[in-house]
């Protein structure tokens, strides 16, 4: 009697007759218990995605092929997108031309441009984009609102306070500057961190009342400095906040590669929790999820990630709110994916990028600012679409 | 069926206390204006020439156009301070109308585009027109808050049968970062227009004279009178869409009314001193505390404690890098943000 | 049921501490914060029992399952889960145990029944093993015995009151918890979607041997279902007992403050309170 691996239905008479099964396995309406669905069977229809399983279940994932495809599609977007932006400068190049060089057989002077100079610009630009979406889908997910964002903490005024800084008044070099903004930064979000805390917990929403004050309070300082400061600093520094990869060589790529390399595996290790999350705070914790320190080492991931990207590009716009948001409908999952917010926010910059440097428009338009025109015209189509009575 | 109730008898206070409340409000109302005529009579004195009560007394009364400080009193301080009072009230309405029209309290009237869309204007103008005093900027960034607003409620859904004021918000940030990113780009590519530019956008009501100040009174005051004759109907609002419409309150048209208001005071309020962010955002947070939930009173105390921050802070900035000036939106908010935090460490803010 | 995890590890840690008190509070103080809503309570929730926690609001009969469930950490005393102090437990390890369907709970927007449940699985899973057949068997068997496994493909946001309350019983049920924790199941819900779940946390009691503990605030619901009644009161537990021990005019009065008269329900035979009328 095969019944052995089947569960007993329960005598408890919910079962409707034609489910009912009595345990030796005759049952009434099937003719064959054999061709009854095994175990899970039934299940496995209403679940997305597919199952991959090895035999000893050292591996057991769900997998959705829906997902692995866009993710697929948008790295190969990637690829193309950072090889056409290696043809253009100063210098044409073709693609053919861009990719012997990458591969190391080209001449000396196609590999010294496209490996020293356009290469770097684009993994800087590939690696902010992926750490800004990540970023983005971790603040949503965890705020479960669509408009969470770490500035909501003040983050990226503090960072920005502290590259004016040291631009205006200290008059330091890239590298100065990438750790002021860095330093600043996540100093400026434990201050409000600890001020908004009263007692042991901090009220989210005095937590953004706070973060409100000490923005503007930073914004002050950024304009007092750039009032004060000679004309020529404040510039350089007005050109910081735009933000932007111009310039940007393997001193900056190197050490945001390896930042983005530690940040990003916990975040994709603890995104797992975050649906568990998404029940509510009772029911996560009672799932054996420890939701506080979940949440903090979250933050903080997310944070990191902001900071490593405004070091490297200065504030960058609309990434971290959009790229999740995109990615999550292309896939059509039910929260911002991690792995594809990363590589549309890459996609999305790297395309910003591109369009900046040969759109047009009579004026200097750094990627920084792209993003953000891009963004507002994007937001302003959303709107136009869903015109609600 | 009596149930008895687990907690201890409350006392009754609720007659008590809204007559306590009462007079605390009327209390704090005067104390408010009475520093404001204290701050005003100040704001005329002080500068990078200080000027003596008495000589203040006498370029009012007995004017002498041959006299130094009184004319430093008549063309410079006086419209200075009066236009102070009416920026600060200004912003202190919008927020509070903001807040109320949209239900929430982190709403700020520069969300409706306004800033950004007067930014444009004046860049526009500094670059291509080559204005270079407030004087002139008023009249492009109105104008330019004015276009803004208009783009805002098109896109937000005001002209038609929109029925959602979070719509209006959501198109004011869509511009705003549209107008931003391409207002930033002009002071990155053209150095010279940044080096005007960069005096204006931190909000600032230095060299501001009659010029500016008619004009404003102008515009401010239409949105006063509107704002103020809506409370009533904010109160109502604020209940939300379906009880109001139960009450007979016509929802939509408070709220578009209300972000007409909002257009006007801080449109005006920029255009005459450029972008100050945080003052529309705190204060009736603030009023709340001090007068309660009631929109007569949160709308009047707001304008009056805007006015307050304003003056002091326009004072303050003159004295504190004598004899220069630290500009007024700077010194408001690097004093008026450690005491919002402050209040809001200490004290249950009330969430509307 | 049979479980597909043995439930021998279980077993054997309780081989030291007393028989049929896995679960028990010791001398708690439950505060929120400086407001202190219950000091020096004792509760032992007898195994194989199916508890109910009564009492009128604010009484801390929520915040005393919240204790039990290690959602809210005591200030004083300790819960006790098989021989040890809850809180020296991992996290996972207590969610093997004891499972607790929370009273509040928000279901993501769009998402179906069964990747609903199949969330309960969480305790059992590892970052590689996400899915296996155990898993796929428990969540199957838990939506079989709540009656929802029909629904599984349907999404949560269109079903009833009812329904939903049966399905997120279906994913505490997926844990596969010798002990589980109800918080108000029926609150939300009409009057004969209340009798449905009540009678399946029955069924669940009695056929799958497990201890229940629920709060309610129906007295007579209580009365007709529970093995075991908690009356509480201002945070001190005033009666315990069977059903029939705590459910007499003198204690309703005393824990309620109501003045009724405590009749035989026609139907079940257990203790029906019936309210005096006020008028008279």
């Amino acid at each position: 009697m095969s019944t052995s691996t089947r569960p007993a239905v329960p005598a408890d008479g919910t079962v409707p007759a034609d489910r009912a099964v009595p345990p030796d396995g005759t049952a009434p309406d099937r003719a064959d218990p054999a061709v009854a669905p095994p175990p899970g069977a039934r299940l496995a229809a209403a679940l997305p995605g597919r199952v991959l399983r090895t035999p000893s279940e050292a591996l057991a994932v769900r997998w959705r092929p829906r997902a692995v495809v866009v993710g697929s599609v948008l790295a190969l977007v990637l690829v193309g997108l950072g090889v056409l932006a290696m043809t253009k400068g100063s210098s044409a190049l073709t693609p053919g031309e861009v990719v012997t060089a990458l591969l190391g057989d080209g001449d000396r002077k196609a590999t010294k441009i496209v490996l020293g100079i356009r290469l770097p610009r684009v993994v800087t630009g590939v690696l902010v984009g992926a750490a800004l979406g990540v970023a983005g889908a971790v603040f949503q997910s965890l705020s479960r609102n669509v408009l969470g964002s770490p500035d909501v903490i003040g983050f990226t005024t503090g960072a920005a306070t502290g590259a004016v800084v040291q631009i205006v008044v200290l008059e330091g070099g890239p590298l100065a500057i990438a750790l002021s903004a860095v330093v600043s930064g996540l100093a400026c979000a434990v201050v409000v961190y600890l001020l908004a805390l009263r007692g042991s917990r901090s009220g989210g929403y005095r937590l953004i009342l706070v973060g409100i004050g000490v923005g503007a309070i930073l914004s002050a300082v950024n304009g007092l400095l750039l009032t004060r400061g000679g004309l020529d600093q404040a510039v350089e520094a007005q050109v910081w906040l735009a933000g932007s990869l111009a310039g940007r060589t393997w001193t900056h790529a190197a050490p945001l590669a390896l930042a983005v390399a530690l940040l990003l595996p916990p975040v994709v290790w603890l995104g797992r929790r975050l649906a568990y999350l998404e029940l509510g705070d009772d029911a996560a914790t009672q799932l054996g999820v420890r939701v506080e320190r979940t949440r903090l080492a979250l933050m903080v991931l997310g944070v990191g990630l902001t900071g490593v990207a405004i070091a490297a590009a200065g504030p960058i716009s609309f990434v971290a709110l959009a790229a999740p948001q995109l990615a999550r409908r292309l896939t059509r999952a039910p929260a911002p994916p991690v792995v594809g917010s990363a590589l549309m926010g890459a996609a999305l910059l790297v395309a910003a990028d591109l369009l900046s440097q040969h759109l047009p428009l009579g004026l200097a338009m750094p990627v920084g600012l792209m993003t953000g025109l891009l963004g507002g015209i994007y937001l302003a189509w959303l709107l136009t679409r869903t015109k609600k009575a | 069926m009596t149930t008895t109730t687990t907690a201890p008898d409350r006392p009754r206070t609720r007659p008590v206390g809204r007559r306590r409340r009462a007079r605390s409000r009327w209390l704090a109302l005067a104390a408010g204006l009475v520093a404001l005529a204290v701050l005003a009579v100040l704001s005329v004195a002080v500068g990078s020439r200080h000027v003596p009560l008495d000589t203040v007394r006498d370029a009012l009364a007995a004017f002498d156009a041959t006299l130094g400080d009184h004319l430093i009193v008549r063309e410079l301080r006086i419209p200075r301070t009066l236009l102070g009072v009416l920026v600060g009230a200004a912003l202190g309405v919008a927020g509070a109308v903001m807040q109320a029209v949209t239900r929430n309290p982190l709403a700020e009237p520069g969300l409706l585009g306004v800033n950004a869309g007067a930014s444009v204007a004046v860049v526009v103008a500094i670059a291509w027109f080559g204005v270079t005093t407030p004087a002139g900027y008023l009249w492009f960034a109105l104008a330019g808050a004015a276009g803004a607003s208009v783009l805002v409620f098109g896109l937000g859904g005001a002209f038609g049968t929109g029925s959602d004021p979070v719509r209006l918000v959501l198109a004011g940030a869509a511009l705003s970062v549209v107008f931003g990113a391409f207002t930033h780009a002009v002071t990155i590519s053209y150095p010279d227009v940044f080096a005007s530019f960069r005096f204006w956008t931190v909000g600032s009501l230095e060299g501001r004279g009659w010029a500016v100040l008619l004009p404003t009174a102008v515009v401010v005051g239409a949105g006063l009178v509107l704002a103020q004759s809506l409370s009533g109907a904010l109160d109502v609002t604020s209940l939300g869409a379906d009880l109001s419409r139960a009450v007979g309150a016509s929802a939509r048209r408070t709220w578009v009314l209300g972000m007409v208001a909002v257009v006007l005071l801080a449109g005006g309020a920029t255009a005459a001193a450029g972008p100050i962010a945080f003052v529309g955002l705190a204060a009736p947070h603030v009023a709340r505390l001090v007068v309660g939930p009631a929109h007569r009173w949160i709308v009047a105390f707001s304008g009056l404690l805007g006015a307050l921050v304003l003056l002091a802070s326009d004072v303050v900035g003159r004295v504190v890098a004598f004899p220069s000036e630290v500009q007024t939106g700077i010194v408001s908010a690097l004093v008026g943000g450690p005491l919002f935090v402050a209040l809001v460490r200490r004290r249950r803010i009330a969430q509307l | 049921m049979p479980r597909t995890t043995t439930p021998d590890v279980v077993r054997t840690a309780t081989a030291g501490a007393p028989p049929a008190a896995r679960l028990r509070a010791e001398d708690l103080t439950l505060a929120y914060d400086e407001r202190v809503v219950a000091e020096h309570l004792s509760v032992t929730v007898p195994d194989g029992s199916f508890t109910v926690v009564v009492g009128p609001n604010a009484c801390g009969k929520s915040t005393l399952l919240r204790a039990l469930s290690r959602l809210l950490r005591p200030a004083r005393g300790q819960v006790v889960l098989d021989g040890q102090a809850i809180s020296s437990y991992a996290a996972k390890e207590v969610a093997r145990r004891l499972g607790l369907l929370p009273q509040t709970s928000s279901a993501p927007d769009g998402i179906t029944v069964a990747d609903l449940v199949a969330r309960g699985r969480y305790p059992h899973q590892r970052f590689l093993r996400q899915w296996s057949r155990a898993d796929e068997v428990a969540t199957e068997a838990a939506m079989e015995s709540t009656g929802v496994l029909d629904l599984a493909d349907r999404l949560v946001d269109e079903l009833s009151g009812g329904q939903r309350q049966r399905v997120w019983l279906a994913l505490v049920l997926a844990q596969e918890t010798d002990l589980l924790l109800l918080d108000e199941p029926t609150t939300f819900l009409d009057v004969a979607h209340q009798i449905e779940v009540l009678d399946l946390c029955r069924r669940l009691h009695r056929d799958g041997g497990r201890t229940l503990v629920a709060v309610l605030h129906d007295l007579n619901h209580a009365a007709r279902y529970a093995t075991h009644l908690v009356a509480m009161r201002d945070g001190v537990v005033v009666a315990q007992g069977t059903p029939r021990e705590v459910i007499t005019a003198e204690q309703v009065e005393a824990v309620f403050g109501l003045r009724c008269v405590v009749v035989d329900d026609p139907v079940t035979g257990t203790p029906l309170v019936v309210p005096l009328d006020a008028s008279r």
